[in-house]
């Protein structure tokens, strides 16, 4: 496993139709920093996971991973990419047919040729990481959702990845949960240097990054540390990190 | 205006048909090149062929028997009354493996494979499971499509031709039985009209009807929209049109394998 890399979006568009969901956006990840992304919804948060991992592909633009742009990769190269990758989908898209053990050990048993002791080994040593240690035998049926996230970070994490993509992970989440989640994310990034991208809407998961961006609109309108956002009085940013009720988040 | 407006309707759907028809031509395409580069999953494909076949065996027997003992009753009156009882068995026979056999019981397997595939996979697509495969460098069509694809080429023949045999059998038992007929005559019959022709032509239609089967259950999933009802709509279309799409390659097939044909 090695440290992850900077992540950069150069000028990246994304159309559905009609529909612009991001206009010639430039974003920088650091290497082996957490960074949060925030936005209302449909603002295309969700948008620059999809492009990091390679499910989408921008409309125009480049995405790259240290010095390798994605956009130009082949099959081949881009299943390679994305053995190095692992990812929390929002609604933890756990295999409802595979045990939790499985699940776990789904990307290790797909790719690598180990053991059965040596595949048990790694499957208990990351299941203790979410404290879940003995579910192994469970179905994600028989889990609650913030069980279920917790296995979907396991097995993101099951071959240690570098770059470690969380879509909404505390969504849903009682608050104990959400601080669970957290904490775990911030071990994570800071025991395996990974690059972390964290995107939320949820205002507890919002500070737990290194460097936080806020979307809009399908652009960036603002990104700094924690402190520099608890500070910031620009109207967008203020109105949605203080929850503001209004239909005009700009504050016009 | 309302004329034109109702053929933009007709060509918007065209479109989208044209669209969907092109995607299923697709991902038939990448399926059979990952097959023929065997590029198989081989634990999903011994499950799938499990579920095709060994599960699908009792309906499709049952399925078989009945349709040879209803298709032997109907010609049997005609054919006694014609003088024709010799030729019970080989008709039977005939029209069991050329037609009979392989279209009831795809349609059978169009509905419980088809639709099983069908919801499945919809139900993966719309919870992100198929997202995870490919986040995972797991490519779908590998994993999920190519068994599925190689189990119903493999079991719908399989399973049509014991469905020959079973429904010989009732056919045998009606003939014997309720008619009157001498079981030798019955036998030597089919030894006069069947050939092993026949049977492998069957099973051929069958294999591409399975083909049919698997893949149109295989893209319907993967294209399910969100919710509950998109992947009802899914299971649902993935039944129709491979039922569909059975009985039209089977004009065509028919033509082509057995048009012309006199013995």
């Amino acid at each position: 496993m090695g440290q992850g890399q900077t992540i950069r979006l150069e000028d990246v568009c994304v159309s559905f139709g009609d529909r612009q969901i991001l206009k010639g956006i430039n974003l920088v990840f650091p290497a082996g920093e957490t960074s949060v992304v925030i936005g209302p919804s449909g603002c295309g948060k969700s948008t620059v996971l999809r492009l990091v991992s390679g499910l989408l592909q921008p409309t125009s633009g480049r995405v790259w991973v240290g010095d390798v742009d994605i956009t130009r990769l082949t099959r081949q190269e881009m299943k390679a990419y994305r053995q190095g990758l692992g990812f929390l989908f929002q609604a933890g898209a756990l295999f409802d047919s595979m045990t939790v053990a499985e699940n776990v050990a789904f990307s290790l048993t797909e790719h690598l040729r180990l053991s059965q002791d040596e595949l048990d080994r790694i499957v208990n040593e990351k299941l203790a990481i979410v404290d879940l240690p003995g579910l192994g035998h469970l179905y994600p049926a028989n889990l609650s959702g913030g069980m279920q996230k917790r296995v979907s970070l396991a097995r993101a994490i099951a071959r240690d990845p570098s770059l470690i993509l969380y879509d909404e992970p505390t969504t849903g989440l009682d608050p104990i949960t959400s601080t669970v989640i957290e904490s775990l994310i911030v071990r994570l990034t800071r025991d395996t240097r990974a690059t972390s991208i964290v995107v939320t809407h949820q205002h507890s998961t919002i500070y737990c990054g290194d460097r936080i961006t806020m979307l809009y609109q399908g652009q960036v309108v603002g990104t700094g540390t924690p402190d520099d956002m608890r500070q910031t009085q620009v109207p967008l940013i203020r109105n949605f990190l203080d929850g503001r009720v209004t239909t005009d988040l700009t504050g016009a | 205006m309302a004329v034109i407006r109702a053929l933009e309707s007709v060509g918007v759907r065209s479109v989208s048909g044209l669209e969907r028809l092109g995607s299923l031509v697709l991902l038939s395409g990448r399926a059979l090149g990952a097959l023929a580069s065997g590029q198989v999953h081989g634990r999903n494909t011994v499950s799938q062929l499990a579920f095709v076949g060994a599960e699908s065996f009792p309906i499709a027997a049952l399925i078989a028997l009945t349709v040879g003992m209803v298709f032997t009753l109907q010609i049997a009156n005609e054919f006694i009354r014609y003088g024709a009882t010799s030729a019970i068995g080989g008709v039977v026979a005939i029209a069991l493996a050329r037609e009979l056999a392989p279209i009831m019981i795809s349609v059978v397997i169009a509905g419980r494979v088809g639709s099983a595939i069908a919801a499945e996979l919809g139900s993966m697509k719309v919870t992100e499971q198929i997202d995870a495969l490919e986040a995972f460098a797991v490519d779908p069509v590998r994993y999920l499509v190519v068994p599925r694809l190689i189990a119903c080429i493999v079991m719908v023949p399989l399973l049509v031709g014991v469905g020959n045999m079973i429904g010989l059998l009732g056919g045998y038992w009606v003939a014997t039985s309720m008619k009157g007929i001498s079981s030798q005559m019955f036998l030597d019959s089919i030894q006069s009209f069947l050939v092993p022709m026949d049977v492998f032509k069957g099973m051929f239609k069958a294999a591409l009807f399975g083909a049919a089967i698997a893949l149109i259950g295989c893209h319907q999933g993967l294209n399910a929209k969100k919710g509950a009802q998109g992947v009802g709509a899914a299971t649902t279309n993935a039944v129709v049109y491979a039922m569909v799409t059975i009985f039209i390659l089977n004009y065509v097939l028919s033509m082509g394998l057995f048009g012309g044909t006199a013995k």
